[in-house]
């Protein structure tokens, strides 16, 4: 058994994953309403802009879709006794995920990408549409799963097993609407400030700013929805999870003693024992985001240890997660939101007197913008990393330790040997993807159709231009 | 061995038995055409070619797979848990093979650089070749036994994956998928690349029925077939029949029938999933070690999981299975040679004069 390295493994590849998710489904939504807005307009902007972030958007999905497979298959491999105690309850999510969601996502990608010249303009429009829809399909399921570890409910424990008892439970969980909501939002958010980040920064290189402008002035106010509603979400999110994991909340503020008006720490020098060397504190607001009143009862780490060692056994340190992972991790994911929010906020009141064929921001505006496309991918990361830790010892919680979970026929040596296979094939095509990604954005928009109607050169054959236009690889 | 023959259970051994059928029919042509590419594809046109007649459907046929998989996991936990820990080394090998082949699709095009399109030519070949030979070996792997522990669990090494049987059955398997590619390559293309799929398939076929016949003969002869609760013959007698549908198959793509070659080698291979899902029944894994196999009432989740999943499904797959084969409808056509060198590298309206007088079949 191998659970250390198994968890890196998982962690690394889990992360790496998800660097693609949230901008497939962002994407996939902002193209989908660009291709609308031309298909309803008959806008050749709208047009062309759907096609250039649409190129953006298949380089990403590739790298979504082969890096998720692997996650699947891992449960099994590194983590067989978690999957046979699971597997009456995850496995069904799982398989619906593949079922309702990956089916639709990659059937109808197909039929965008080769359909362009082959299907009538309104059933290719409507493609994108469903492959949208089936990445927040797919989101669902995985967090149906996901938020089962977090909140378990709807089953029975029979042996080594967890049996499904209500899959309506499962599917109710108050804690699985929450991270929904929270992440799909969050998900959008990284659309948004990717097309907002390419596009300020194609304006600042002067490529075809009029036609970008419109494309930053549609993230900047999707973006700014989406991050506040983000905030309202997490901030549901953690009142759920003052009561579900009340270990999770009091590890996000390294807190040990349970209070009411408990205070938040905007940062901490030195450890978090208890007893910083300096910290910039909030008054209140704990106990605000909590419980959402002044002086609500929050929880400390100590007393959430000895109920739990009360109700589980073992030491109560034992059931501490790794405190500066969760403190800092928490911090950085919020103060990042919040950054979002007021730079989405300034961007948008910036533009006020722009048009929509000029954004109308200074170029500094311009240059912050264009370095915010990384914020919401170090938020999404933050974030996940925060949760996953936060619920450490369990993988599922209250149920299962992690220690527990791994896979008695792997060996430390096997999981060496493909953790390093997957961090060197996961570099190097990481830098491929950005190069590749680099490139597109460099060739900015394609020719503008309308202009250009001189059609194709002269003496080809209608035959000949679609023998041409279905070769599309 | 307990249970009854007439349950939820049986229900959900065949349909993941559907679902791998699904999965190796669809992608084992993606495999095939994906090695053929490099094989007979003369130049970066014929490649190209290659990759569009599987462009729009090769990520919603992988997408079988990761359904088989998720089922497996939801119906069959202790089955997934133990064959995919088992398989450990040999599924990381699959998976970065399906990863490298994966991006291949979308990279290929964004650099116009022979060097780099050559590169992921490779890629995709090998990304093809390596799972055309492992889901055969994990099959034939299943059948013939591996060492189970008490528990369930896999207890040998990654060499006892390696049985000389298996490794027959993983060539049988990359056989077949490269006759299965050809023949769909001949029934989606046109003109010289078309003509050399036919002959890829006319005589690659009945060497790849009589690997499949060979594995199964083998089998039978090892005993393992015949531990299941049908009689040991419906497993042999499925694969002849997909021996027998691949030979024909050879026959009619070297006379240009290639819709009735394609549909038999398709057939061949569904034949071949049937007779290893039958050869099991209702083991999931056979056992050559110290614990006794895993069956479908051992490895099963409870009703109530199986009810629900029986519910899903019931809706999903039909609709799943209508809209795909809507999508294989609006990409029916053959994918003809064009005469201009199309896509960005080209000056437009320069013909290749090498190819300007293709005949289109």
């Amino acid at each position: 058994m191998s659970v250390l390295l198994s968890r890196w493994q998982f962690g690394v590849t889990i992360t790496y994953h998800f660097l693609f998710v949230p901008l497939t489904i962002g994407l996939a939504l902002l193209v989908a309403v660009m291709q609308v807005l031309a298909y309803r307009r008959k806008d050749a902007a709208w047009e062309r802009l759907s096609r250039f972030f649409g190129t953006l958007f298949l380089i990403n999905f590739a790298m979504g879709i082969v890096t998720g497979i692997v996650q699947e298959f891992q449960f099994g491999m590194n983590w067989s006794n978690y999957s046979v105690f699971v597997g009456n309850i995850f496995g069904a999510p799982l398989a619906m995920e593949g079922l309702l969601a990956f089916f639709l996502e990659s059937t109808f990608v197909g039929l965008w990408i080769f359909g362009r010249n082959r299907l009538p303009p309104l059933v290719h429009t409507l493609s994108i549409c469903v492959v949208s829809l089936g990445t927040m399909v797919s989101a669902f399921f995985i967090l149906t799963a996901n938020s089962w570890m977090q909140h378990p409910v709807g089953y029975r424990v029979a042996g080594h097993q967890a049996l499904l008892t209500d899959f309506w439970a499962v599917l109710r969980n108050s804690t699985l609407w929450a991270e929904f909501a929270h992440t799909v939002l969050a998900a959008f958010v990284t659309g948004a400030f990717f097309v907002l980040g390419v596009s300020a920064w194609q304006i600042l290189r002067g490529r075809q700013p009029e036609v970008f402008s419109r494309a930053a002035r549609l993230a900047a106010g999707f973006g700014l929805v989406c991050t506040f509603l983000t905030i309202v979400t997490g901030d549901i999110q953690a009142r759920l999870m003052d009561t579900q994991q009340p270990m999770k909340m009091a590890a996000a503020e390294a807190v040990y003693q349970s209070r009411k008006g408990a205070s938040f720490s905007l940062l901490t020098i030195g450890n978090l024992s208890g007893q910083p060397v300096f910290q910039i504190r909030v008054p209140h607001l704990l106990s605000l985001i909590a419980t959402l009143s002044w002086n609500g009862q929050v929880t400390g780490i100590t007393q959430a240890g000895h109920a739990e060692a009360a109700r589980h056994g073992g030491s109560a340190a034992s059931y501490v997660p790794v405190l500066w992972v969760t403190y800092w991790s928490f911090r950085l994911m919020v103060g990042l939101g919040l950054l979002m929010l007021v730079v989405s906020a300034w961007a948008l009141w910036r533009s006020r007197r722009g048009s929509p064929r000029a954004f109308g921001v200074t170029r500094r505006t311009l240059w912050v913008l264009a370095a915010f496309t990384a914020a919401p991918f170090l938020a999404n990361t933050f974030g996940w990393l925060f949760t996953e830790m936060g619920r450490q010892p369990w993988i599922v919680y209250g149920l299962l330790k992690t220690a527990q979970a791994g896979s008695p026929a792997v060996s430390q040596t096997d999981v060496a040997v493909t953790f390093g296979g997957f961090v060197l094939l996961y570099t190097v095509l990481g830098i491929i993807e950005l190069g590749l990604m680099a490139r597109a954005i460099g060739r900015g928009l394609g020719p503008d159709e309308e202009a250009d109607q001189g059609g194709p050169p002269s003496g080809t054959s209608e035959a000949e231009q679609k023998a041409a236009q279905d070769l599309v690889y | 061995m307990n249970g009854p023959v007439a349950s939820l259970n049986t229900a959900w051994f065949a349909l993941i038995g559907v679902l791998w059928t699904g999965y190796l029919v669809l992608e084992g042509f993606d495999f095939g055409v994906g090695m053929l590419s490099l094989a007979i594809g003369r130049d970066d046109i014929d490649r190209r070619l290659c990759r569009s007649a599987i462009g729009p459907v090769w990520d919603g046929n992988e997408v079988w797979l990761i359904v088989a998989a998720g089922a497996t996991f939801a119906a069959f936990p202790l089955w997934y848990a133990s064959m995919f820990s088992g398989f450990y080394l040999a599924l990381f090998v699959v998976l970065a093979a399906l990863i490298v082949r994966g991006v291949s699709f979308e990279y290929r095009g964004k650099r116009d650089s022979p060097r780099w399109r050559a590169g992921w030519d490779r890629a995709l070949a090998a990304g093809s070749l390596v799972p055309a030979f492992a889901w055969g070996l994990v099959f034939v792997d299943l059948v013939h036994g591996l060492p189970l522990s008490a528990s369930g669990r896999y207890a040998g090494t990654f060499t006892d994956l390696f049985p000389a049987v298996a490794v027959v059955g993983g060539l049988a398997s990359l056989a077949m998928f490269l006759a299965h590619g050809a023949t769909f390559l001949s029934l989606k293309t046109a003109g010289p690349l078309a003509g050399r799929a036919r002959r890829v398939a006319r005589w690659l076929s009945p060497p790849a029925g009589a690997l499949v016949m060979g594995t199964a003969f083998w089998l039978a002869a090892a005993g393992s077939g015949s531990a299941g609760r049908l009689p040991g013959l419906v497993p042999l007698i499925l694969a002849v029949a997909c021996g027998a549908a691949f030979v024909a198959s050879g026959a009619l793509a070297a006379i240009g029938r290639d819709g009735v070659a394609f549909g038999l080698s398709a057939l061949g291979i569904a034949a071949g999933v049937a007779a290893i899902f039958t050869a099991l029944f209702p083991r999931v894994m056979a056992s050559s070690g110290p614990g006794v196999a895993l069956t479908i009432f051992s490895a099963a989740s409870a009703h109530e999981t199986l009810l629900v999943m029986t519910i899903v499904a019931a809706i999903f797959v039909p609709l799943v299975l209508a809209y795909q084969g809507w999508s294989y409808w609006v990409f029916r056509q053959r994918l003809v040679r064009p005469v201009a060198q199309p896509g960005p590298s080209s000056a437009p309206g320069s013909p290749d004069p090498a190819h300007t007088s293709d005949p289109q079949r």
